[in-house]
């Protein structure tokens, strides 16, 4: 798998803006940006209400992913270019999401909605419309999620790969300095995690770095790559942007996104929890 | 609830002694730039948070306490302040940005 199978370049996706093969999903945690407008013919996914079970915590199961692809138009065989804010968080975990399901073709916009308005590029509040599809999804593959227990045995064994901000990570804050603060986890990190920064990975306009510089980034901290990889934050989006980077752009096969990440791990009784920087 | 709103999180029920609060609006020209970008980036230049400005061009974050670097990125360019936030005050800033061509 090359970069341009998983990525795409602002220009393309403006050259296929009327291929109907091609379907534009904007994913955001907070959608008020896709009302107020949107890369022509997006249809949108709430990252919450769409991809979350209502009521456990959890995704939403086969059977949901496949109504919620029908209903928005997208069919099997779709070429699907998932972007959206925050440097295309929401839109890593969404493609993490649609490879779950076992979606063919899903890549993503690189740099996201930011470098799309940055370069003032087309934007509209025009609806899209697209025709109901009746979509297929594929048993969930696991091999790309971690749960709590195989990161419990994944500590010393594994690379953990912890990628908060380090203020997160050294346990002096529970949330992004974006966030408020008042939080009910123990802070913290998982013992023997790196700390290597989502945005460690990214430039300024939310692209990615090349795979040479992103390879450097990780072996200069440490982390073998050979070696199978958990990634994790605090809710699995961040996580996902690096498991994005690891798995589908360096295309390492054992990586795993672990997204019960700290808001479930800092709140286990009794597991284990290191403060600071780390002893590495 | 992890990304960032436009203008930053709300003030509304946040324990002020508790926090270290940094914020302010980028202007371009004296005017309020909405949907720029801003960028918490740490003494060392590495990148802690980012919200996209409201459409009165204000932004807020809770940072820890210290020395910090407010980034602004708009259509026209890009521009910085630093700053230092301490727990109990709310740091005022203003970001000025150049103006598109």
């Amino acid at each position: 798998m090359s970069r341009t199978d998983v990525l795409v370049e602002p220009d393309w996706v403006e050259a296929h803006l009327d291929d109907p093969k091609v379907v534009l999903v904007e994913v955001d945690e907070d959608t008020t940006a896709y009302d107020k407008d949107h890369i022509r013919g997006a249809v949108r996914l709430d990252w919450k209400r769409d991809l979350q079970d209502p009521v456990r915590r959890d995704f939403v199961d086969k059977d949901g992913f496949a109504q919620l692809l029908s209903e928005r138009g997208i069919a099997n065989d779709d070429t699907v270019v998932l972007y959206g804010g925050n440097n295309n968080w929401f839109a890593a975990y969404a493609y993490w999401y649609f490879r779950l399901y076992g979606h063919d073709d899903v890549r993503l916009l690189d740099g996201g909605r930011k470098k799309w308005e940055l370069d003032s590029r087309e934007l509209t509040a025009d609806p899209p419309s697209r025709e109901r599809t009746t979509y297929t999804a594929q048993e969930p593959d696991t091999s790309i999620r971690a749960f709590r227990d195989e990161v419990l045995d994944a500590i010393g064994a594994q690379n953990l790969v912890d990628v908060r901000s380090p203020d997160e990570f050294a346990g002096r804050m529970l949330a992004p300095a974006h966030l408020p603060q008042e939080q009910s986890q123990r802070p913290g990190h998982i013992p023997s995690a790196r700390n290597i920064p989502w945005s460690k990975a990214a430039n300024e306009d939310g692209t990615f770095k090349p795979d040479d510089e992103l390879r450097q980034l990780y072996a200069d901290a440490g982390v073998d790559l050979e070696r199978p990889t958990i990634a994790y934050c605090r809710i699995g989006e961040r996580s996902a942007h690096t498991w994005f980077v690891l798995h589908e752009l360096l295309g390492q096969s054992q990586v795993k996104n672990y997204d019960g990440s700290w808001t479930e791990y800092g709140s286990l009784v009794g597991v284990p929890i290191e403060l600071g920087e780390g002893g590495h | 609830m992890c990304g960032a709103q436009p203008g930053g999180p709300d003030i509304d029920g946040v324990d002020l002694t508790r926090a270290a609060v940094v914020q302010g609006r980028v202007v371009c020209d004296g005017v309020p730039v909405a949907g720029a970008y801003v960028r918490l980036l740490d003494p060392a230049g590495d990148f802690v948070a980012e919200v996209p400005t409201s459409t009165d061009g204000a932004f807020r974050f809770f940072p820890a306490d210290g020395g910090w670097t407010v980034r602004a990125l708009a259509r026209g360019g890009s521009a910085e302040r630093t700053v230092v936030a301490r727990t109990g005050a709310i740091t005022e800033v203003q970001v000025e940005v150049p103006s598109a061509k």
